[in-house]
């Protein structure tokens, strides 16, 4: 599958993940569950897409994410879930090598990517970001690009020759339509990126990501600064995406959790405590400090 | 309270005002195409220009941009990208002291390492004496417009695959620009004006020259002449001068707000 993207510095010696073949269980939405949407193609078994085994992330001494060991299946929406300072954040930016641009942040253990070591020698930081694509918390258009360039921003710096004109366009317009922003700035794709309104921004951001055609979407809570409206189409967004890409998203929000994602990972002080289909999760946590906290008793 | 800010504010203003009222009134008498296109006149003889010394002086400004920016900008550029390590500090603050150095001691020193040895004065001495002063100045300029984009900007380049080098130059230094450019263009004008380091390194000169290997005329050098000759007519002619050099200022600052000012207005909001 790798083959297929023309980038490879992510050298290539497969490590077996032992939980390759899990079998992925349907979920049943919660709360989130438009009736018009077709069901999902690949519903019975899912492979591994994304996985970190004994992983931790430090600041200088600390360790901010401890020992963590979770898979990520392929097209499923993996929410992390956690009070404030648990990790959670940190865990997602090891995922796409951002962690280490902190000055003093290292990591331990492995990630693999489709069984590739994304921490292993002669891989660049910069190969495994090209896969793994991220949006943050904040809405980051480049204020100097119009709404297009900003789109194609990442196809710049990918290997390889520029798509031409005509291509880019292409790509555009189907990242744009993709992350359901097309429609609204159809028409001004030369203007400003930051004129557009804080939803829209933050659609621009995940179609800036989605042009580069990652095989996964690393979303570090996608709305907290979104109102509730922009919330909503994000979280749509979200849904539908997972039909094509493996997410990985974290979030404060246990109900977005609940409404968007097929299993969800419970973090506390830098450990991760419990991961289980969604729908479990909620309803029956195993551990009591995942139950604790999703019954509001803390965080 | 608030009032006497407002009268603070009108006190900031007021001899800025002053100055070019005085200046039009004093100087625009003598502005004419003559003085524009003409060389000066000897003494007794009326009219003549400074043709010499407007050349000169864009010349000289154009060889201190052409050393100060690329070094300046650059500087700022890592100051702001490696802030709190130790050389950036020690780096930060050496460029501080730099730019408190009084101009005549830069003027000595371009005398002794550039015009001595050469045996003569030259423009490109006095282009590189005021290169050297514009640099801490553009150092700092660039280095605090760059720290004010978001590293939220940073990080999406990085998390799309940016080379560190490329997030630096395409994004921050991009965003950071309009900024840099007003930067560099205060630099510009601050050095356009200096006396002092040209005194003995471009040295000025009467007569018609564009050779960068020989002395120039800069309008402050003639300026300075002509105010303290005895001479009514150049006293005007020194008022127009000081007029022009105004002039010049100006025009270079509004013709490159205008070439970055960004496609779609303000840049950073």
């Amino acid at each position: 599958m790798l083959n297929e993207s023309p980038v490879d510095s992510l050298s290539l010696q497969p490590e077996s993940v032992d939980d390759a073949a899990r079998r992925a269980t349907v979920v049943p939405r919660l709360l989130f569950q438009p009736a018009a949407r077709a069901t999902r193609a690949a519903e019975s078994v899912a492979t591994v897409c994304l996985a970190a085994q004994r992983l931790s992330a430090f600041f200088g001494d600390i360790a901010a994410v401890r020992d963590v060991d979770l898979s990520m299946e392929t097209c499923r929406v993996t929410a992390i879930i956690g009070p404030s300072g648990c990790g959670k954040s940190t865990l997602l930016r090891s995922f796409n090598r951002m962690h280490e641009t902190v000055s003093g942040a290292r990591v331990t253990g492995s990630v693999l990517l489709d069984g590739i070591p994304i921490y292993g020698d002669g891989t660049s930081a910069i190969a495994v970001r090209r896969h793994i694509g991220m949006v943050f918390q904040r809405p980051t258009p480049f204020p100097t690009m119009s709404i297009r360039d900003n789109v194609a921003a990442g196809l710049r710096v990918r290997e390889g020759k520029m798509p031409s004109r005509r291509d880019t366009d292409d790509i555009v317009e189907d990242a744009l339509q993709r992350a359901g922003l097309w429609a609204e700035v159809k028409d001004r794709l030369r203007t400003s990126a930051v004129a557009i309104s804080g939803g829209q921004q933050q659609r621009l951001c995940i179609a800036r990501a989605l042009a580069t055609k990652p095989r996964v979407l690393l979303l570090d809570e996608p709305t907290a600064s979104l109102d509730p409206a922009s919330t909503q189409k994000v979280e749509e967004l979200v849904y539908d995406l997972r039909s094509t890409m493996t997410i990985v998203m974290v979030t404060h929000n246990m109900q977005q959790a609940a409404r968007v994602s097929d299993r969800t990972a419970f973090m506390l002080n830098g450990s991760l405590i419990e991961v289980a289909p969604t729908n479990a999760l909620f309803t029956t946590p195993q551990d009591a400090r995942t139950e604790a906290y999703i019954t509001g008793r803390f965080g | 309270m608030v009032s006497l800010t407002y009268i603070a504010a009108a006190l900031a203003t007021l001899p800025l005002i002053f100055i070019l009222v005085h200046l039009v009134r004093a100087g625009a008498a003598s502005i004419n195409p003559a003085f524009f296109m003409q060389m000066p006149k000897p003494v007794g003889e009326s009219g003549g220009g400074m043709a010499n010394a407007i050349v000169g002086t864009l010349i000289l400004i154009s060889i201190a941009a052409t050393v100060g920016l690329p070094i300046g900008i650059g500087a700022g550029l890592y100051l702001a990208e490696h802030k709190g390590k130790r050389l950036a500090n020690t780096v930060r603050f050496l460029s501080d002291v730099l730019n408190g150095l009084p101009s005549i001691v830069m003027g000595i020193f371009a005398w002794q390492f550039l015009v001595r040895p050469a045996g003569h004065f030259s423009a490109l001495a006095g282009g590189i004496a005021l290169g050297v002063m514009m640099i801490p100045l553009v150092t700092r300029t660039t280095e605090e417009m760059i720290r004010i984009v978001p590293n939220s900007l940073r990080e999406a380049a990085l998390a799309l695959g940016y080379q560190r080098w490329r997030t630096s130059l395409s994004i921050i230094l991009r965003t950071a620009l309009p900024g840099i450019v007003t930067g560099a263009l205060v630099a510009v004008a601050r050095v356009a004006g200096e006396t002092a380091p040209l005194l003995f390194t471009a040295f000025g000169n009467q007569f018609w020259s564009a050779a960068i290997q020989r002395p120039i005329a800069a309008l402050p050098l003639q300026i300075f002449t002509y105010a303290i000759s005895p001479y009514d007519a150049w006293h005007s002619q020194a008022w127009a001068g000081a007029l022009v050099l105004i002039g010049i200022v100006l025009v270079i600052s509004i013709a490159a707000r205008l070439a970055t000012r960004s496609r779609f207005g303000s840049a950073v909001d």
